[in-house]
């Protein structure tokens, strides 16, 4: 009746997890404060808490540890509350902040060991950032804005006005190419902000809590537009927030901070199917499981009696989906991966997840 | 009744507070009462003795020391390599300039009679360059007051004045912007900077000026060198302010694009400063514009010169008109540069149909002003001012005659209030100062910093107080001292009642706030014009003027001070049910406490320089040492000691308030 093409796949982008990685993070370590540097070589200062470190040696440790990689087309999400160290985080990612420990690889090239020319021209095509607050220069218009990387580079004229343009129409804004930043609104500030980045065509785009500054409904818009992006596009994203229904929504993948230092790391099911500890479950408590978790997290093993006739859908297909297939389906549904049987999803398990959200995965 | 209510209150009020601290708050006031009190009870037993009073021709050993010194640098400055071959050339350069320029609109040059440009041709391209970096407004502003110099009979004076002004802004432009850049970039070339220009700017004007002369001669070189150290300041700290103010996420973008530091600070933090830095430059014009008018105690040439010898002969009517001169120019280049800064952003934000006919029409004026100044060279109308300053014989014959009609009918009104400041206020506080021991005066000041400002504060002053006995003119100084605190005083009391008011009342701010600004604009030399003219040559007219020079800069303080007070502490406390009095009193006035200081320190600072100015017209003490120094030969050691303690003065009263107001603001 049903079969596995009619249910959409949650994104349009599924991870290839056999590519080699755009950007690997290892023992990446930002100390703040004096003698810095001696903080991540001993064992026993590594073992304190934030709090003791401070007491300790006036060392703030805003990134502790953390290493994780990131795959070509990823959009990957890293997120924690303010504090967290997350901004500090994708600053080390071009050393806009200089990491005390650790090592980055970008596409083989170890970016801790660039030196100043190097690490520009790295910032200047392989690299953008989009910022909070925006980071607009007012006395500049939109398209002189757009085009600033750009003229950076040394780009004559004719030809950064003629990609500005592109990219002012890409994002949204054609119209608007003669006005100062601040007769736009904040929303569309962004738009200007998100069309410099992309101008320069770089490899990464990496966004520091892009839209907390934007009112809710524009904000929505916004993630939209970054997911249409991604789609035109396809580049790889590293996406700061502070907002976990914007990592589920946007992110690939997620990394959960907390003090420095990295909690969980995985899909956006992963983190509510299987919190790894109490922060990330208090985390995750209020999102719908329904929305997030898919049917490899709610189906069980057949067991004698099951009908095993039933219709099939894929083990990623998310919940909320699947509901309407199962629950008119008389018999349980079969979850199937490349032909091979994973497991069963009956009524029950539907209803267990979208009307009681305490169901323990 | 009213006993049986009150005390009940008292206790309430009593107990909340922690007791170590109400011990300290309380203690404060009763320490300052107590050191008073034992000042007055030792003045009482050793009054006039070790009083270290030295008579106006008297001298003391470092007076005559430094005559020598001056003598011998006289003998030899032709001689001596470090004059010969850094300070003459320095003077050299600076004359150079200066002349240029004076040539240009001022003085004859060369074999012509008159300058390069001639009036119309001044006037044209005053009116072009106004319209050019302001609008058209205070480009007819500029054509009418400088037609008004030329009406006044002070043209020549005028572009005297202009003239110094110009290289002065100059050349300390050209220091400044790159150092102010420098001290936004760097926090250490900052924290190394803030010092020396927080004393250029303490430092009242006419101190500047003796020392200069030991190096640069009188006149020009030493009148320029002089206004680029007073006027420099406030471009270096407002360009690295505006710098330090470009927004990080700014430039945090352009470095997350690949930009290198001299591309961030040429696209994005130079560009984003521009429209501060411009409010800088407005500060270094007026700056520049007070210091070249006092200047003219050097003989500089120009307006300065004017009202000084004006004052100096108690010639009302004369001066008036000089320093009506000084007023409107002062008020031109305000506008104009005023207008500069806000012409960016204006320009930006209007869709101002204008602005696309803003180029040719500016090419049509610089036509305009060529032909104009063509004129100015070639035919002698456009190059002398016609006419022989009726206008301005007129307005000083008007004001003799209103002076008189002051003096005849109102003496009655204004020596009756002068006297009561005088003899009420004055004449104890002074007695009390310069009759004690000087050892007592200094033990006195010692604990009182110690008791405002910390132990940090007590040691500067020790040091100070020291000082101001070598310098060998303490009496003097505690004469100055005396006048200062009085009219401090009466600035703070202005100060806080219009503060207050203004705070409050947004009616009120709008009104009052105008005036404000232009009294803060005046060089300081024309205050001193009505009040001479209303309270004759006394230590009481200086303090007047000091008063009105200084209480707006204190009334604008507290208003933002009040003002800052947040609504939410003034809704609570209304609906706790204060009464307005219980409000101001209670709320306002003690949160805006670091306001308070701050003020105070502002206001100390300005009167200061005031009063020192006041030596022109008979304030005496400190200001008249420095300004017989200027033109007695052999007093000029003693006036360079009078310049120093002026500086140890204001360094006393600037340190201990700024400690004092550290603490009210922790």
């Amino acid at each position: 009746m049903t079969t596995q093409t009619e249910v959409p796949q949650r994104r349009g982008t599924p991870q290839d997890s056999g590519s080699t990685p755009v950007i690997s993070v290892r023992r990446l370590w930002k100390v703040f404060g004096p003698k810095a540097d001696q903080v991540p070589d001993s064992e026993e200062l590594c073992g304190l808490t934030r709090r003791e470190l401070m007491d300790r040696t006036g060392c703030t440790a805003a990134v502790r540890d953390v290493h994780f990689d990131v795959s070509p087309g990823e959009v990957f999400v890293v997120m924690g509350l303010s504090g967290s160290g997350k901004s500090t985080l994708v600053r080390c990612l071009t050393r806009l902040i200089e990491p005390t420990a650790g090592e980055i690889v970008f596409e083989g090239e170890d970016i801790r060991q660039a030196d100043e020319k190097r690490l520009r021209d790295l910032r200047r095509r392989k690299f953008s950032m989009v910022f909070q607050h925006f980071g607009l220069l007012p006395h500049r218009r939109v398209l002189d804005n757009v085009a600033f990387g750009l003229e950076i580079r040394g780009m004559g004229r004719a030809e950064r006005t003629k990609r500005a343009q592109e990219v002012v129409e890409l994002v949204g804004l054609a119209g608007y190419e003669n006005s100062y930043p601040d007769q736009l609104s904040g929303g569309m500030q962004q738009r200007v902000g998100l069309a410099r980045a992309l101008a320069g065509d770089p490899d990464v785009l990496l966004f520091d809590e892009p839209f907390s500054a934007l009112d809710p409904l524009i904000r929505r818009d916004m993630q939209n537009e970054v997911i249409r992006l991604h789609h035109e596009v396809g580049k790889t994203m590293v996406f700061i927030t502070h907002d976990l229904s914007e990592a589920l929504k946007l992110g690939d993948r997620i990394l959960i901070m907390r003090d420095g230092k990295m909690v969980q790391c995985g899909t956006g099911d992963e983190l509510v199917g299987a919190p790894a500890d109490d922060y990330v479950r208090e985390f995750v408590k209020d999102v719908p499981r329904g929305d997030v978790l898919t049917l490899r997290w709610i189906m069980r093993s057949p067991e004698d009696g099951d009908a095993l006739d039933g219709p099939e859908l894929g083990p990623d297909v998310v919940v909320k989906e699947a509901t309407r297939a199962v629950l008119a389906a008389d018999k349980p549904v079969k979850v199937v991966e490349n032909g091979k049987l994973l497991g069963i999803v009956g009524d029950e398990e539907i209803l267990a997840v979208v009307a009681g959200q305490e169901g323990d995965a | 009744m009213t006993v049986v209510m009150e005390k009940p209150e008292k206790t309430e009020a009593a107990e909340p507070a922690a007791p170590a601290k109400s011990v300290r708050k309380v203690s404060r006031p009763v320490m300052i009462g107590a050191i008073l009190v034992v000042w007055l009870v030792l003045f009482a037993l050793l009054r006039g003795k070790q009083t270290l009073s030295l008579a106006v021709a008297d001298l003391t050993d470092l007076h005559r020391w430094i005559n020598d010194f001056n003598d011998s640098i006289g003998a030899n400055r032709n001689s001596n390599p470090l004059f010969l071959y850094f300070f003459n050339e320095i003077r050299l350069v600076i004359d150079n300039l200066v002349t240029f320029v004076q040539h240009l609109i001022s003085q004859p040059s060369g074999a012509r009679p008159v300058p390069e440009i001639g009036w119309l041709g001044v006037v044209g391209l005053a009116g072009f360059v106004s319209w050019a970096v302001g609008n058209w407004k205070v480009a007819l502003l500029a054509v009418a007051g400088f037609t008004f110099f030329g009406l006044q009979g002070l043209w020549q004076e005028s572009m005297d004045t202009l003239a110094l002004i110009l290289c002065a802004v100059f050349v300390a432009l050209l220091f400044a912007i790159p150092l102010g850049v420098w001290a936004g970039l760097s926090d250490r070339f900052n924290r190394l900077m803030t010092p020396f220009l927080d004393l250029m700017q303490t430092m009242p004007t006419m101190v500047y000026l003796a020392p200069l002369t030991l190096f640069f001669l009188i006149g020009g070189a030493s009148a320029t060198i002089a206004t680029v150290i007073y006027a420099a300041p406030p471009t270096i700290r407002i360009t690295a302010h505006a710098i330090r103010n470009v927004s990080r996420t700014t430039v945090e973008a352009a470095d997350s694009l690949g930009a290198t530091r001299r591309q961030s600070l040429l696209k994005v933090l130079l560009p984003m400063s521009k429209r501060t830095v411009v409010m800088g430059v407005n500060q270094t014009i007026m700056a520049a514009l007070a210091m070249v008018t006092i200047a003219a105690l050097i003989n500089a040439p120009g307006l300065g010169v004017n009202v000084l010898q004006a004052l100096q002969s108690l010639d009302v009517g004369t001066a008036f008109n000089a320093g009506l001169a000084i007023v409107i120019m002062a008020i031109v280049l305000d506008r104009v540069t005023t207008a500069a800064s806000a012409r960016e952003e204006h320009a930006r934000n209007s869709k101002n149909r204008f602005e696309k006919w803003r180029r040719p029409l500016l090419g049509a004026g610089a036509v305009v002003t060529v032909i104009l100044i063509y004129l100015s060279r070639t035919y002698l109308w456009a190059a002398d001012f016609p006419g022989d300053g009726t206008v301005g014989s007129h307005i000083a014959s008007a004001t003799d005659t209103a002076a008189t009609w002051v003096q005849d009918n109102l003496s009655g009104l204004t020596n009756a209030f002068r006297d009561a400041i005088t003899n009420g206020l004055l004449n104890p506080f002074q007695t009390l100062l310069t009759d004690s021991p000087w050892w007592l005066v200094g033990a006195v000041l010692v604990a009182l910093a110690v008791v405002l400002g910390g132990w940090k504060s007590g040691i500067t002053t020790a040091v100070c107080v020291g000082l101001l006995v070598a310098t060998g003119v303490w009496s003097d100084a505690m004469t100055t001292m005396a006048s200062t605190i009085v009219a401090t005083v009466l600035v703070m009391i202005l100060g806080i009642v219009f503060g207050v008011w203004m705070g409050r009342s947004m009616t009120a701010d709008r009104m009052i706030r105008p005036t404000l600004d232009a009294a803060q604009v005046m060089p300081p030399f024309v205050y001193l014009v009505p009040f001479l003219a209303l309270f004759g040559p006394t230590r009481f007219t200086a303090i007047v003027a000091a008063i009105v020079y200084g209480a707006p800069v204190a009334m604008k303080i507290i208003a933002d001070g009040i003002r800052a007070v947040p609504a939410t502490t003034v809704e609570a406390a209304t609906s706790a049910g204060c009464n307005t009095w219980q409000i101001i009193t209670k709320v306002q006035l003690p949160m805006s406490r670091s306001a308070l200081t701050l003020a105070t320190n502002q206001g100390l600072i300005y009167v200061l320089s005031m009063v020192v100015v006041g030596g022109l017209v008979g304030a005496g003490a400190l200001g008249y040492d420095v300004v017989a120094g200027f033109s007695q030969g052999e007093l000029y050691g003693k006036g360079l000691a009078a310049g120093l303690a002026i500086v140890l003065l204001g360094v006393m009263f600037d340190r201990i308030t700024q400690a004092a107001a550290r603490r009210a603001g922790a």
